[in-house]
């Protein structure tokens, strides 16, 4: 199992001032799944995926990632071994040009500039952004701006994509859209999503990981997770769930 | 005198000093607290409580007194206004963008100091105490095997810079209670905490930074009133107030008025220290280097609670 | 129809060009003021390098400037060395401050690092003072016309002093010119917009900074070393607050983030005051209404305003 893991943690915690907010956590992602994060609200799930990606450190425990332990590298040095990373409330440069976000991800891999111009061609090609190239990424609507940053993590060529409530604010044909393209990247690249829209849990994941109070409470297929009465019983708090 | 007689002599000095810069500082603090924006013309809201003193003392004529205390009264609050018409005439425009705000403050520093210099000159005016009583400090003298006290020559205080000393006690603790203890205080915490949650509860959060830049300045301004008896008037003697109130709010912390005013006590008491027994030129290498060090291993000051 | 990339380069020559030529028709006592004018735009040039563009905002350049000043100076007067070898030193003493400063103020940001910056500079400024009996403190000390003299030519005349100020500003304006259009100058763009996207792509943000700070720190100690060579005059108040203060005013003024902003505010503010000091003692007071009017209506400065509106294609 640990072989064919593309990222994994072991008894990941943290505590800010006191309060835990992990405690213990351990999980697989195995390489080219689409995995799930799911949860209430103030689950940790976006805690979890700052420990993954070096964004924050933890108290305890390990992280691995294709192969290396990651647990104290630097955000940056995990993005070059291969994470892409798209965050919850959209972080884009919204002075630039469309084509220059992605180009400066491209950047980093390609070493000449014909072929980063082609990779962002590529890229916003994926997303449905192609005409936009021209603009100023600011004036994107916010649906088109997440598409940008998902634009930008493809541009990494990464190996993992974790993506933070990618359908956060998106339109119903976006939603669509999107769930095409994760479908399209399936096998391709593998994927971590932190997701709220149990319709897109439903249909794109290919395995869920439920979080509650800093601790991992259920793992399963889409359909099992939906049939669990412990699942539902955590809902039941109040979190929004289309389930 | 001996290195006791001659300590407590810097002690005392260190403690005047300490006692107008933790006033200086914590209208500083205040401002950077409740607004969050770096107002580089605080020292120039000081120099101006200085020359104004002097010009109220000048019209009051007669008694040093009555001149005094009217400076004392008018002056923090004239100087709080200039700050609020500031407040609402430039800072407000540009809505508090940090970079915009410390552009904007340089500018009114020079602006405030250029007029000054236009009007009031550039020599150095004294303003006469209320009262200066030269007090003679005791010290212990052990050397014939019986505690006894004895006043060296030259140990001595004057009566105005203890009242300065107590006044600047007085005049923080009444800071500490508006802060805690009223509702404005209240609000200006609670704006400090989280601004958009303090607007969606309907507080009014421009009024408020009116209020809290004035209120910044007009302590400054108080400090210089009671230091300029001390020291004398002069349009440039806004600069060494604004440094020195700056480590103090950044080592004291953020967001912590307690912990600007130890910070100030500490400063205060080791520069005059230092300066005792030192080159002062090597004491102020030391103190800037100090502060340099404190911010780059705790960038969130000694007891700093906020965002640094 | 010229791409925007060759429009850019253009209109930088077409500066330069102008610049170059300028000193055939200015009358003599602009000469010296534009000599001048070019260094300190140096200066501000590399202070750009690190606010403009990289968005660190520094308020203790000035020891970088006065490390170059004192190298070089302090090179010569007291060690008699010649002026190759003085604007070596100065240049070195400048990027090894750099290199210090921005390993320690780096761990520092936002207003921190501002406070930083300026209590080393500080320290640098009386450190000067301290050491007053080779530095003769405030009151400086003064290099010979005999002592400045570089392959056979004395730098205090006045063709070829505008000359090697040029040519500093030249050296400076194309570096500049040349980096914030690589790959390197994107990144220090890309940081100055969005630093944690920047690092969640994969860039080492602070190496980046650290890099930057020791480039600015070096051309503005290169202007330092070049201004105590061609005037022959080294004093402490070039360390001094208000000369961490000039470059941050120049650069706004002219456009902080444009290659040529600097120069720009730097002859506007050479001339604004050198007007107002002939009517008022106070002449700060016109940099103070300017700063003011600056952050109220134009944050982008002269030619920030000019590429948003016009030249979009500018550095």
């Amino acid at each position: 199992m640990a072989v064919l893991s593309l990222l994994s943690a072991q008894g990941l915690s943290i505590k800010f001032n006191g309060l835990s907010a992990l405690s213990d956590v351990s999980f697989d992602v195995p390489k080219g799944q689409v995995r799930a994060l799911i949860g209430p609200n103030g689950a940790g799930k976006t805690t979890l995926v700052g420990l993954l990606s070096g964004r924050l450190l933890p108290s305890s425990g390990t992280v691995h990632f294709d192969g290396q332990n990651v647990t104290n590298w630097p955000s940056h040095k995990r993005i070059v071994q291969g994470m892409g990373y798209t965050f919850q409330i959209t972080s884009i440069f919204e002075t630039l040009r469309v084509h220059e976000n992605v180009a400066l991800a491209a950047r980093r891999h390609q070493m000449r500039d014909t072929l980063v111009n082609e990779v962002v061609e590529w890229a916003l090609d994926r997303v449905g952004l192609a005409e936009y190239v021209n603009d100023i990424a600011g004036d994107l609507s916010y649906g088109h701006q997440r598409l940008l940053e998902i634009a930008m993590g493809l541009a990494q060529q990464p190996k993992l994509l974790i993506l933070d409530e990618p359908t956060q604010g998106l339109t119903e044909s976006d939603i669509e859209a999107f769930k095409a393209l994760i479908d399209d990247l399936r096998g391709e690249v593998t994927v971590l999503l932190i997701e709220h829209n149990m319709d897109v849990v439903m249909q794109v994941a290919d395995f869920v990981t439920v979080l509650e109070s800093g601790q991992v409470l259920f793992e399963g297929v889409p359909s099992d997770v939906k049939a669990s009465a412990l699942v539902r019983a955590a809902y039941l708090g109040g979190a929004n769930a289309k389930a | 005198m001996d290195f006791g007689p001659y300590l407590m002599l810097a002690i005392m000095e260190g403690a005047l000093t300490a006692a107008v810069l933790a006033l200086t500082a914590s209208g500083l603090a205040l401002v950077f607290g409740v607004m969050r924006v770096v107002n580089v013309a605080h020292g120039e809201f000081f120099m101006l409580g200085a020359v104004l003193a002097w010009w109220v003392t000048q019209l009051a004529g007669g008694s040093p007194v009555l001149g005094f205390l009217l400076a004392l009264c008018v002056v923090p609050v004239l100087v709080g206004m200039l700050a609020a018409f500031v407040d609402m005439t430039i800072l407000k425009r540009i809505n508090y963008d940090p970079e915009r705000t410390i552009v904007a403050t340089i500018g009114t520093l020079y602006i405030l100091q250029q007029v000054t210099l236009m009007t009031y000159g550039p020599e150095a005016r004294p303003v006469a105490p209320p009262f200066n009583a030269r007090i003679a400090l005791p010290w212990i003298d052990m050397s014939d095997g019986t505690l006894r006290l004895y006043w060296p020559w030259g140990l001595s205080i004057t009566s105005y810079k203890l009242f300065v000393i107590g006044a600047a006690c007085v005049v923080l603790l009444g800071l500490w209670s508006l802060m805690t203890k009223t509702k404005l205080g209240l609000l200006m915490r609670a704006t400090e905490q989280d601004r958009e949650m303090a607007l969606a509860f309907g507080i009014p959060v421009q009024r408020i930074y009116a209020i809290a830049f004035g209120l910044g300045a007009g302590m400054a301004a108080l400090a210089a009133v009671l230091i300029v008896p001390i020291q004398q008037a002069h349009y440039l003697m806004g600069g060494d107030p604004l440094l020195l109130s700056f480590i103090v709010v950044i080592i004291g912390g953020l967001g912590s008025l307690p912990g600007a005013i130890l910070a100030a006590l500490l400063i205060g008491l080791s520069d005059g220290i230092i300066s005792i027994f030192f080159s002062p030129t090597l004491a102020k290498i030391f103190a800037t280097l100090f502060v340099a060090f404190v911010l780059v291993f705790r960038p969130k000051g000694l007891w700093g609670t906020g965002k640094p | 129809m010229m791409s925007d990339s060759k429009k850019d380069c253009f209109a930088h020559g077409g500066v330069l060009l102008f610049l170059f030529a300028l000193q055939f028709f200015l009358p003599a006592y602009h000469h010296g003021n534009m000599a001048r004018i070019m260094v300190l735009a140096s200066y501000a040039i590399g202070y750009n390098l690190i606010f403009g563009y990289t968005g660190l905002l520094s308020l203790g350049h000035a020891i970088f400037f006065a490390a170059g000043l004192y190298g070089s100076g302090l090179a010569i007067s007291q060690f008699g060395f010649s002026v190759g070898v003085a604007l070596v030193i100065g240049v070195t003493a400048g990027c090894v401050l750099s290199a210090v400063i921005g390993a320690l103020a780096l761990r520092t940001e936002g207003v921190a690092f501002m406070i930083v910056t300026l209590m080393f500079a500080q320290a640098g400024y009386l450190t000067v003072l301290y050491f007053g009996e080779y530095t003769r403190g405030d009151e400086g000390f003064v290099l010979a016309h005999a002592d400045r003299v570089l392959w056979g030519v004395s730098l205090s005349d006045q063709t070829s002093r505008y000359f090697s100020a040029f040519s500093l500003f030249c050296v400076s304006l194309i570096m500049c010119l040349a980096l914030v259009r690589s790959r390197f100058g994107k990144v220090l763009i890309a940081i100055r917009e969005n630093e944690e996207r920047t690092q969640m792509l994969g860039y080492n943000v602070v190496w980046y900074k650290f890099c930057t700070i020791i480039l600015s720190g070096s051309i503005s100690a290169l202007a330092g070393a070049t201004y105590a060579l061609l005037f022959g005059y080294v004093g402490a108040s070039f360390a001094s607050v208000e000369y961490s203060i000039y470059p941050l005013l120049w650069v706004l003024l002219g456009g902080a983030g444009t290659v040529i902003g600097p120069l720009v505010g730097m002859i506007f503010m050479f001339y604004l005051i050198d007007l107002s000091s002939g009517v008022t003692t106070a002449y700060m007071l016109v940099a103070g209404l300017v700063l003011v009017f600056l952050a109220v209506f134009a944050p982008q400065g002269v030619m920030g305003e000019v590429r948003s509106r016009m030249w979009k294609w500018l550095s």
